[in-house]
Order: C-alpha cells, then sequence, then structure tokens
C-alpha cells in the first residue's frame, strides 16, 4: 500500500483543490483529509457518512469548589496558567493532572472530554476517512494518527492499495503526524516570498523525517522570476517537480459548483492531470 | 490594546493585513505568532537586535537514585516516559514540561533540564516594534515558542498579532488575552467553512471580532451573507487585483505602493478601538 501526503507549509497554496483533483482522477484509493481543525475536503466530495466516532484525547481538570480550601498549590505548578481564581480554563488546561497530584485536599478531578469526531464515508470518489477537531483541542497530532490508522483499514478491508492524505499548514505537530511513513510528500508552493520561504521549511521538515518529496508550483505565472527560483532551489536540493499550474479562476469557480477542476474541465483540467500522472509515476 | 489576526483557511492574508494595519497605525508593536511558518519579518524587512533561545523544561534522571518504579511513566499523561526493569526512557517530542515527573518521584531522582526547541528574535523598523519566533524544523509544539514570543510584548503600546491558521492549541495561545481579534477570509466556500469555525472559536474564549475579506471578487456572495446573518461587523473589503498580488508575491506591503488604502486601515483600527472601548 502507498501513501502520498500532500503539504505545503504555507496555507492556501491549493492543497485541497489537488487533492479532489486527484480523487477524480486516482484509482483504487481512500482519501485521509488530516487538517483536522480546517478540514475543507468534504465540502467538494460530499461525503455521505457511515459510521462515526467521538476522539477522546486528554483529559481536563475541573475544580470541585466545595472541597477546595483555596491554598494555591494548584496555581503554583500550573505551569499552563490555566487557573485562576480556582476555576480551570479548559482551552488553557494540557490536562497533565499536576493539579489533582499537588492538590492536599482531593478538590481536583481529572474529567475524559470528547475532543473531537471521526468519520468513515462514502463519496463519488471513493471512501473518505476525516474528521473534525473541537476548538482549542491539543490532540492534533493524535487525531491525524488515528484518521490515518482507519484510511489503512478501509483499504485493507477495501483491497485498495493507495492513501491520499489532505495535510494541514505549517511544519508542527499535525503536520509531522500527516508526514511520518508516507511514501510521498508532494509540496503544494506558489511563487511569492512566503511561498518560497515556507517551502524551505517543510523541506527540511521532510528531509528530517527522510521522507521522498516533489513539488508543485502552484499559480506559476503570478511571479515567473519567482518560479524559476523555486525551480532552482528544487533543483539544488534535488526535489523533482511534478508541475507548474497557472493561476485560473476556474479552481474558484469549480470550488463554488463543489467540483474538482477535473469535474469542472478546462485547460487548467489538463496540467491537473499531467501532475497526477507524475506523482503516481514516481511511487509505483 | 492587543489586536490578534487569525483566520481559519491559511493563505487567506492574515499577514498582509496585520503588515499592512501595523505600517498605518504609527507606534505600534508587530509580533509574528505564526512560529511554524513566519512571513511577517519579509514584508518588514526589520533589524533583529535581540535572539533568545526558546528553552522547554525537561526531566533530567539521576541514574543513581533511581529505582525504576515507573511510578513516573505511570503518571505521565502524554506517555513521554517509559520505565524498564533496566532502565527509563524518555521520549522529548511528547512531553508538555508539566513537571508532574519530579513532582511524583519518591526518589527524588528526577530534576529539570532544558531543551531548545525554538528562538524569539527582537527588532525593529522605523516606529514598529518587532517580534518573531521561529520553532525549529522537526519540533512539533508550537505553544512554547507562541508564549514567549508574547512575553514580549510591551503593556504601555498597541499591540499586533499575526497569528497561525486554523482553530488548533497554537491558535489559541496566540489569540488568548487578546481585546479583538480581526478574521480574515476570502469568499470562497472553503474560506466560509474555515471563518465559522474561527468565529465558533472566538465566541467560545468571548473575544470581540470582525471580519476583513480579502481578494474581494472571487467565489460568491456568502461570506458576506453569512456575516450579515450572524452580526459580524464586515470591517473591509481587500479587492482582488493583480497589483496587490504582484506585491506581495515580491515581499512588499501594498500600502507602500498604494497609500489610498492608509486612511482604510487607519479607519478600520479606529472602529476597533471604538468596540473595545
Amino acid at each position: 500500500m502507498k501513501q502520498i501526503t500532500v503539504l505545503s507549509g504555507k496555507g492556501g497554496t491549493g492543497k485541497t483543490s489537488l487533492v479532489s483533483a486527484f480523487a477524480s482522477l486516482a484509482k483504487n484509493k481512500v482519501l485521509a483529509d488530516c487538517d483536522v481543525d480546517a478540514a475543507d475536503l468534504h465540502l467538494i466530495l460530499k461525503p455521505e457518512i457511515i459510521e462515526e466516532n467521538d476522539f477522546r484525547a486528554l483529559k481536563t481538570a475541573s475544580i470541585d469548589g466545595e472541597k477546595c480550601t483555596r491554598c494555591g498549590e494548584c496555581v503554583k505548578y500550573c505551569v499552563f496558567d490555566a487557573i485562576s481564581d480556582y476555576l480551570v480554563n479548559p482551552l488553557a488546561c494540557e490536562g497533565c493532572a499536576v493539579c489533582e497530584l499537588v492538590c492536599p485536599v482531593d478538590a481536583v478531578s481529572m474529567n475524559e472530554k470528547n475532543a473531537g469526531k471521526t468519520f468513515i464515508s462514502n463519496t463519488r470518489c471513493g471512501p473518505l476517512v476525516h474528521a473534525i477537531l473541537y476548538a482549542g483541542e491539543e490532540a492534533s497530532g493524535k487525531l491525524v494518527a488515528l484518521v490515518r490508522k482507519k484510511a489503512k483499514d478501509v483499504a485493507q478491508d477495501k483491497g485498495l492499495d493507495l492513501i491520499i492524505i489532505d495535510g494541514s499548514p505549517g511544519i508542527g505537530c499535525p503536520v509531522i503526524a500527516s508526514l511520518s511513513g508516507a511514501d510521498l510528500a508532494l509540496i503544494v508552493t506558489e511563487p511569492t516570498i512566503s511561498g518560497l520561504h515556507d517551502l524551505e521549511r517543510i523541506v527540511g521538515v521532510t528531509e528530517f523525517f527522510k521522507i521522498k518529496s516533489m513539488v508543485c508550483i502552484n499559480k506559476y505565472n503570478i511571479n515567473r522570476e519567482k518560479t524559476i527560483e523555486i525551480k532552482k532551489y528544487c533543483l539544488r536540493n534535488n526535489i523533482p517537480v511534478a508541475g507548474e499550474i497557472p493561476y485560473s479562476g476556474d479552481f474558484t469557480k469549480a470550488m463554488v459548483q463543489a467540483k474538482s477542476i477535473v469535474e469542472y474541465g478546462g485547460d487548467v483540467s489538463q496540467i491537473v492531470k499531467g501532475v497526477w500522472d507524475e506523482v503516481n509515476n514516481s511511487i509505483r | 490594546m492587543i489586536t490578534a489576526v487569525a483566520s481559519g483557511k491559511g493563505g487567506t492574508g492574515k499577514t498582509t493585513v496585520a503588515v499592512n494595519l501595523a505600517l498605518c497605525l504609527g507606534e505600534i508593536q508587530l509580533l509574528d505568532c505564526d512560529v511554524e511558518e513566519p512571513n511577517a519579518h519579509l514584508f518588514l524587512n526589520p533589524v533583529i537586535e535581540e535572539k533568545k533561545p526558546v528553552e522547554v523544561l525537561i526531566p533530567l534522571i539521576n541514574e543513581e537514585l533511581c529505582v525504576r518504579c515507573g511510578k513516573c511513566a505511570e503518571f505521565c499523561q502524554y506517555n513521554a516516559l517509559a520505565v524498564t526493569k533496566e532502565l527509563v526512557m524518555f521520549f522529548p517530542e511528547l512531553c508538555h514540561s508539566c513537571g508532574g515527573c519530579a513532582i511524583v518521584c519518591p526518589n527524588n531522582a528526577i530534576s529539570e533540564g532544558k531543551r531548545t526547541t525554538g528562538v524569539v528574535e527582537v527588532g525593529g523598523k522605523d516606529k514598529i516594534r518587532f517580534v518573531h519566533g521561529i520553532l525549529e524544523v522537526g519540533e512539533a509544539m508550537a505553544s512554547p515558542v507562541i508564549s514567549e514570543v508574547k512575553k514580549q510584548i510591551n503593556k504601555d503600546v498597541d499591540a499586533i498579532l499575526d497569528v497561525p491558521p486554523g482553530t488548533s492549541c497554537a491558535v489559541i495561545e496566540s489569540v488568548r488575552d487578546s481585546d479583538y481579534c480581526i478574521l480574515v477570509t476570502e469568499p470562497t466556500p472553503f474560506g466560509l467553512n474555515d471563518l465559522k469555525l474561527a468565529v465558533n472559536m472566538l465566541r467560545e474564549m468571548k473575544i470581540p471580532h470582525g471580519v476583513i475579506v480579502n481578494r474581494a471578487g472571487i467565489g460568491d456572495g456568502r461570506v458576506q451573507e453569512y456575516c450579515d446573518k450572524e452580526g459580524i461587523r464586515l470591517l473591509m473589503e481587500i479587492p482582488h487585483d493583480e497589483q496587490i498580488a504582484a506585491l506581495y508575491s515580491n515581499g512588499i506591503a501594498f500600502v507602500e505602493r498604494m497609500p489610498e488604502y492608509e486612511k482604510k486601515f487607519r479607519q478600520v483600527y479606529e472602529v476597533i478601538k471604538k468596540e473595545v472601548g
């Protein structure tokens, strides 16, 4: 089974538009939306949910006002500044349980909480595993790992041999979790000063974890000098360029109609097909 | 007053808004809290005067005092410690630096050590004081670096915060304690979906907020309809404009070449100030 993770470092370069296009093109695959705190793939794929599960991760502290003697130990030891006036701020609490440990009168309890949901769905492009992480939850990496595990199970069940993962922007916890053990990271970038800066950082991450990467330059014609700079950077670092996609209003028009660019059609969809062929060939 | 600039969706123009706004306000602080992919410096070109490593606490285990009782591993909520008959293993990338293991150890075998996960840089450009954090490549946890960035805020001067995308813990850490939050979005289905997530987050945090629509003219009108219906103030629209896009791609804040926007940004800030009171 092969796994491709689509990443970008910088947000808004076109990861999800590209993944939805691949969803229309690739055969025998499972899709996994691992951008768990701002998932968008479902807006194009219109999933029919067939399985839904609560995601429980870390616990949250709560203080029993009746038992609490306001001695201040919990406040002193909480490194997350999550306790004020002997009330726990659940958005700041990271569930470490130190307050429960240091409380001399057992006024603190640690409670399970739902941190999100995972879904297994059917779509017109095949199975999709997706999730929501409730605002401010810590365990985005854990949820990403769970989505990937479920996607793997679905693939094995149905005899599918490819998982396409839509990643999140950035280089931290959820990105690392969406990348580990992947066969290829496809990095979508754009020819802007931020795009290039963020590309270098995400390539640092793929190299750190020894994951093979490829680059796709989106909106290549908005700044041709920067496109050349990106290509030179890729050449110096032995990263193949899977393709260059021009800026096109068709991407937004397709999105408004809840279609992938391939379903929408037009000239640019042919170029996107070429990108998919390059990516697909490189993992076979 | 602290004003955060956030968005659910990435790439909608947070940095554009934060930098351009800061450039229109005279004496101000600009703090880039997007420590995973910091970009504001590319548009401001500040002179960096000081660099401070960000250190997180980690347990140091004294093998001679340790009796491998396993209490530390049992306590750790993040599975960052594992104890066998022979040794204690520590997984630094899982540690949240809570200090619980040192408290729970019955033999005082754990003391606090330090590990560097990033750097905070402080500098300035003209009247703008600039701070940003940079998470080291390969590190998972952005929040400790963000928290160090925010410790640099001078409470006597207004501050603009450039926040990472999404609604995760790193976003909460950035937005926390702000007086107001500007949400930057684009008028597309993805922009709308992620705007709703961000609005729910801010409502839960009880932080007043308004919306700036960037690339106005692409997509559809559903973002504006949503704001109307929910009573969310539309602070400004920045049109989809080739000149703005070209300046952005070259790392130029557009107010520097299109001064007609200065007044608009100042008006937005006046509206926010009034609302915060």
